[in-house]
């Protein structure tokens, strides 16, 4: 298929259609508002349905709902609505619904700002509600790759029968590049089985539940959820890596802020210093084995995020301080600049090449 | 032999979970037979709250989602906007409802949602122990109201038939209650009226029933009736607040 210019929120609701999704339940907010605008627009052409709900809290309990009745669905948001969804969030995964959810981060704290930020990694790769739960996260870098996991994050969410999150940010949702709607391979899937459908007098009611009063039945949950998350530490990491095994510094940033450090690498480059990229895809499962690679004697690695130093804690979690690790990071929207990431990398280098 | 009466196939064998005297139980009962009588039960999907009835999905004999405290009307819409031909229903307390779950029952009776809502108001947080409700009598008391609620610190309770009445969406609002059998009768009869209301695809329909709580009022099971109808229905009156026209 040929290649059209698109929006990065206009992408989401795109690769969402393309992905058979027919139902998206939304709330607006900035920058994000595309999303719901587009699925207003695009989803009733192909019989699907938009409902623009009260609150980010009805939003995501109709999700709960929908996809509890076996539809692939989806709700978008940015950072001060995504967080009144994680009550949902925790029902979703503890009644083991898939869905779709896109935060594009803004910045924070409380209502913060309006621009770019990636100060939703804990809140995302943690669990984000109460009780011990994992959604997968998927962070983009491009509006191809955004493209391509919003496709990928529907299968992946019925096959794990979990919620997937699509973490973006406030540029990456704004940026317009050409995508393509690739040929894909069609996943085999299980059946939806359990949804709610109504019985028709043919079988055993279904119930979407996550309440387990029995304590020993709730511990049986949790290590049977725990088991599934970590098949998903097994079979899903996803990471791109450049120059790992060689570097004298490494730069680990994923989304925006990998594609300015990949601007910084190239820079540094040129003027022969020897600079590797860790860019983790999932968020979790986090590429942890990917440090591995990281030779004993490199300078340090260099973790650059838009908060001030979250996923920092994964990347410490992966040395275990076999390597320094340093930390660059801008606040409020503020997005780094491929020389301040270059000044940072020469500062760990201390003059010696 | 005759069969006299059976119970209905709308309820499990699962025996409940409820306080004896406890009106809960009569209100399933009459939920599950005007499924069944309705013909309704095979394509019914139903949403328990969290309360009392949060094992109401055990109850049912029919497909249930299990909601969180207040959301089982948004958890409604989503299942009704995949299965439009299904019939949905939820059934909550008035601590779901008339509190933590105000927004979400007003924005689905205001777009008009298709399903069906029953509200059991025993002006009490039966679950958690007996805490004050937004329908907790003036004077009532309640163990975060010791000395019964004050209207100067609480305000006064809330009549959510009534609130719920002046909305457009809303085509059915009848406040019952099930102390006595002539009572009984007449919510039977309220609620297979509003499911007829979703059935037939004319819009939002909800059937307030007020409940007994003798365990949190501090009463017998028949002092809790006797109580009930000194003191709420006062406050509360019974009767049809909104129905279609005939014919529309
Ligand atoms: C978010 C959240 N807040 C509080 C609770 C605790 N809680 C459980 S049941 C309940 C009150 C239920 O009262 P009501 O809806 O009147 O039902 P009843 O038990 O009286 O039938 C509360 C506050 C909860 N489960 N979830
Ligand atoms: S606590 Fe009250 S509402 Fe709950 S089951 Fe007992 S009597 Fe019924
Ligand atoms: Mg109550």
């Amino acid at each position: 298929m040929a290649k059209v210019l698109m929006k990065g929120n206009e992408a989401v609701g795109a690769a969402a259609i393309e992905a058979g999704c027919r139902f998206f339940f939304g709330y607006p907010i900035t920058p994000q508002n595309e999303i719901p605008e587009y699925m207003s627009r695009e989803l009733p052409k192909v019989g699907g349905m938009f409902v623009q709900a009260e609150s980010e809290i009805a939003a995501i309990n109709m999700v709960y709902g929908a996809a509890g009745a076996g539809a692939r669905v989806m709700t978008s948001s940015s950072s001060p609505g995504i967080s009144l969804k994680q009550e949902g969030i925790s029902y979703l995964a503890g009644a083991e619904l898939p869905c779709v959810i896109v935060n594009m981060m803004r910045g924070g704290p409380g209502l913060g700002g309006i621009q770019p930020s990636q100060t939703d990694y804990f809140q995302a790769t943690r669990g984000g509600g109460n009780g011990d739960y994992r959604v997968l996260v998927l962070a983009p870098s491009d509006v191809q790759e955004l493209v391509d996991l919003v496709i990928e994050g529907f299968d992946l969410a019925d096959e794990y029968r979990n919620p997937v999150m699509i973490l973006g940010d406030g540029m990456i949702g704004q940026m317009m590049e050409p995508v393509e709607f690739k040929e894909r391979e069609k996943r085999e899937l299980p059946p939806k089985d359990w949804a709610t459908t109504g019985t028709n007098g043919k079988r055993k009611p279904n119930i979407i539940n996550s309440l387990y009063l029995n304590a020993e039945d709730l511990e049986k949950h949790n290590t049977y959820l725990q088991n599934k998350y970590n098949k998903m530490r097994e079979k899903e990491v996803r990471v791109e890596s450049y120059n790992v095994e060689d570097a004298d510094v490494v730069i680990s940033a994923y989304g925006t802020t990998a594609r300015i450090a990949k601007t910084a690498i190239s820079k540094l480059e040129k003027e022969g210093y020897k600079v590797g990229l860790i860019r983790p895809i999932s968020l979790f499962p986090y590429p942890y084995d990917e440090f591995n690679k990281i030779k004993d004697d490199c300078k340090g690695v260099l973790t650059v995020e838009m908060n001030t130093g979250q996923m920092l804690d994964d990347v410490r979690i992966a040395l275990n301080g076999r390597v320094p690790t340093y930390f660059y990071g801008r606040t409020g929207g503020m997005v780094p600049t491929p020389e301040e990431i270059v000044n940072k990398v020469k500062e760990i280098y201390g003059g010696a090449k | 032999m005759a069969i006299a009466f059976e119970k209905t196939r709308g309820l499990t064998d699962i025996p409940t979970h409820y306080c004896p005297g406890c009106t809960h139980g009569i209100i399933h009962r009459l939920v599950a037979e005007s499924m069944e009588e309705l013909g309704v039960l095979d394509k019914a999907i139903g949403v328990a709250p969290v309360g009392c009835s949060v094992l109401a999905y055990k109850y049912f004999n029919c497909d249930m989602h299990e909601a969180a405290h207040g959301r089982a009307p948004a958890v409604a819409t989503g299942i009704k906007r995949v299965h439009p031909d299904n019939f949905v229903f939820t059934y909550q307390g008035d601590g779901d409802l008339a509190s933590i779950g105000t927004a979400e029952i007003v924005h689905a009776a205001h777009r008009g949602e298709k399903i069906s809502t029953i509200f059991v108001n025993n002006a009490i947080y039966g679950m958690t122990g007996g805490q004050m409700a937004p329908t907790t009598l003036v004077g009532q008391k309640a163990t975060t109201a010791p000395y019964g609620r004050d209207e100067a610190l609480a305000g006064k309770p809330i009549r959510m038939s009534e609130m719920l009445a002046t909305i457009d969406g809303a085509k059915f609002v009848e406040r019952v209650t099930v102390t006595t059998p002539a009572h009984i009768r007449k919510a039977k009869k309220a609620i297979k009226e509003c499911f007829k209301v979703q059935i037939e695809g004319k819009g939002f329909g909800i059937v307030e029933v007020l409940s007994t709580c003798p365990t949190n009022w501090g009463l017998t099971p028949v002092e809790a009736l006797r109580w009930l109808e000194k003191n709420m229905i006062p406050y509360y009156p019974l009767g049809n607040f909104k129905k279609p026209e005939e014919g529309k």
